[in-house]
């Protein structure tokens, strides 16, 4: 089971209004994987969960359950869990009441014992290390334990696939990391498969078995972390994925050259002449002015968690970040040389 | 006054204080003075000439045919209008608030009608088109239905002028909570049924129970609507607000005060539920910044 298609999204579009948001988005959910959905806001993250969930309805295209077209099934029917952003907590009801809402709800001859349920809301109180809380009400709940509470509340109905929607986007950072952790954990342990909606890159990387990057309501590219990392297959990927510059260059015969002078970096077979090249940070280095690749002057200098980063002010008027774990700081003023170690070529 | 005065914040110019001070001060005698000669007063004048021939007086304006009809009747048509509004109240708003469609400006519009037409203007509608003389009487006569100058026009009248109460207390109660819980229901598996018997009915509880509140006391207390479609007939076609107008004008003062009471009496009730129900509930009663 584990590895085969769980989800099928095919061409996907949908319209609201006049504004599209879906573009013929097709996409493959593999059975117990973690999969993040990343994109900019408005990309069309939400809407896309929203049709898999049957909170909407798409316009045209797809959607596939194992071998069962869900496309038209109502969303009681589909067997999904769905962890929403300000997490939609039942406020009148207890907490175990919140957790056990979905059991309580089915048809009398499906519905476990009062026993079982109190069993099972037990049980996932523990997963989420809250078993003191049964008795509260959301309000007096942090915003952190309130989506724990959501989250065992989805999985209490054992759904078929798990989807979060910016789960920690209301959340302080030091508690996100915390929950972002935990959620891996509880998904490695349950295998559950989930899907999850974030625009943070670091909480997509971190996190997730594989991401789909999507802009503009298309799927730009879907990999493991390391795929999309490695091999981004746009700019849009690649500025996405983390913070980068962006240099003239020219390619020929598979080699690029920036101010006439070679780098590492290859070009793929057919891109001839002018050129971006994209670098990270920490892709460049100081170099001595004859084997510099771009010049520049240092408007300032910052430490980061450890890491040493430099402002440099380019003639042309642009301002490069450059990462360095070593350099003293620089005097601002000081004319410097930078040499590009590794980066990605597209088609300017 | 002179505590609120002293917790002020010092760069608070002290003129500005004093000032205020005088003016409201004023204000505030004002008020209450024009309060106690417009509603206070006239309260009390209600009681005291109610009793003004003592108890029994009093309980027998209460023991006569005629009373007990227009009680019965003003309690018949509080059960029919007041459900009807809330269900109609509640199914309004909650089409309101939670779809999105064509039309639904008007539709908030034409709710608020009620409030904006006079009374008189509302019943004389109903005479227009059920009357004998009406858009559709002679169907009705034909038919032998009568509904101008009996019960079912009371019924109408009373509906139209208390239409608003509850959908307009609901629809910015259920807009401020949005379907975020309800869509949370349904992915559980809960039917449109459940998610609203579990999630959206006690979410508007109170806020209900508050207008549902007002509208029985308007339902119970209307007169001029009910009044142009009544045709006064004893015993049969009297509300107690109309029970209250005849006395009154055959010279039985104490009859007509005491029957008044009670009316009175409701609205000091309602009252009171009301500001409980303001102070205990005020976040579940109105859409406000209380949030999760
Ligand atoms: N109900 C709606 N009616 C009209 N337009 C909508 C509706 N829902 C979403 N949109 C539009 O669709 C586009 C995509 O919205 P969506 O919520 O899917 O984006 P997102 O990727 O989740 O963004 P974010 O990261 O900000 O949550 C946006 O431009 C939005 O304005
Ligand atoms: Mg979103």
């Amino acid at each position: 089971m584990k590895g085969s298609t769980a989800i099928r999204v095919e061409n996907l579009s949908k319209t609201f209004d006049t504004a599209a948001v879906l573009h013929d988005l097709s996409l493959d959910v593999r059975a117990g994987e973690l999969l993040a959905l990343l994109g900019p806001s408005g990309s069309g993250k939400t809407t896309l969960l929203r049709i898999i969930a049957g909170l909407d309805f798409p316009d045209r295209g797809r959607i596939v359950f194992g071998a069962e077209d869900a496309t038209r099934l109502p969303v009681q029917q589909r067997a999904v869990g769905f962890v929403f952003q300000h997490y939609a907590l039942f406020k009148h009801m207890s907490v175990a009441d919140n957790i056990a809402y979905g059991l309580n709800a089915r048809k009398r001859a499906d519905r476990p014992s009062k026993v079982e349920i109190k069993r099972r809301v037990g049980d996932l109180l523990d997963l989420i290390k809250l078993s003191g809380f049964a008795d509260r009400y959301p309000s007096q709940l942090s915003g952190g334990q309130r989506q724990r509470i959501a989250l065992a509340r989805a999985l209490a109905v054992e759904p078929r696939v798990l989807l979060l929607d910016e789960p920690f986007g209301a959340l302080d950072a030091q508690v996100r990391k915390d929950l972002r952790r935990w959620l891996r954990e509880i998904h490695d342990r349950t295998g559950q498969t989930t899907i999850f909606v974030t625009h943070d890159q670091d909480e997509a990387l971190e996190l997730s078995d594989r991401v789909a990057v999507l802009s503009r309501g298309r799927l730009e590219q879907i990999g493991t972390p390391d795929e999309v990392q490695e091999a981004p297959v746009s700019a849009t990927v690649l500025k996405f994925l983390g913070d980068t510059i962006e240099v003239e260059a020219i390619a020929q015969g598979g080699q690029v050259r920036v101010d006439g002078r070679l780098t590492p970096v290859a070009a793929p077979p057919g891109l001839v002449g002018p050129v971006k090249l994209y670098a990270r940070p920490w892709q460049l280095q100081f170099a001595e002015s004859h084997e510099a690749h771009l010049h520049g002057t240092v408007r300032s200098s910052y430490r980061s968690q450890g890491r040493q980063r430099i402002e440099v002010d380019r003639p042309e008027g642009k301002t490069v970040v450059v990462e360095a774990s070593d350099t003293a700081r620089l005097p601002a003023g000081r004319p410097v040389g930078l040499r590009i170690l590794a980066g990605h070529v597209f088609a300017g | 006054m002179s505590e609120i005065a002293t917790d002020l914040p010092r760069q608070q110019p002290a003129s500005v204080v004093t000032e205020g001070g005088l003016v409201r001060g004023l204000l505030i005698a004002v008020a209450i003075v024009f309060l106690a000669l417009f509603l206070v007063l006239p309260l009390a004048t209600v009681f005291v000439q109610a009793f003004a021939k003592g108890w029994d007086a009093y309980l027998a304006a209460f023991h006569e045919a005629d009373a007990h009809a227009a009680i019965r009747l003003t309690l018949i048509t509080a059960a029919i209008a007041v459900p009807f509004n809330l269900v109609f109240g509640v199914v309004a708003s909650w089409a309101i608030a939670k779809f999105e469609f064509r039309g639904k400006n008007l539709l908030i519009t034409l709710i608020d009608l009620p409030f904006s037409v006079s009374p008189v203007v509302s019943g004389l509608i109903y005479v227009l088109v059920f009357g004998s003389q009406g858009l559709i009487g002679p169907w009705l006569i034909e038919h032998d239905i009568q509904i101008i100058f009996a019960v079912p026009g009371i019924v109408l009248a009373t509906i139209f002028v208390t239409f608003p109460f509850v959908a307009r207390q609901l629809i910015p109660l259920m807009q401020e909570q949005g379907t975020a819980e309800e869509e949370a229901a349904l992915t559980l598996g809960a039917s449109g049924w459940h998610a609203f018997r579990t999630v959206t009915l006690p979410n508007i509880r109170w806020g209900l129970l508050y207008s549902v509140l007002l509208c029985n006391a308007r339902a119970m207390g209307e007169f001029g609507a009910v009044s142009v479609v009544s045709g006064h007939i004893r015993g049969l076609t009297n509300t107690l607000p109309l029970h209250v107008e005849i006395l009154y004008n055959e010279y039985n003062f104490v009859a007509s005060f005491a029957v008044a009471s009670l009316l009175a009496g409701l609205a000091l009730v309602t009252l009171g539920l009301k500001s409980l129900l303001e102070w205990r509930y005020a976040g579940d009663i109105a859409a406000s910044g209380r949030r999760h």
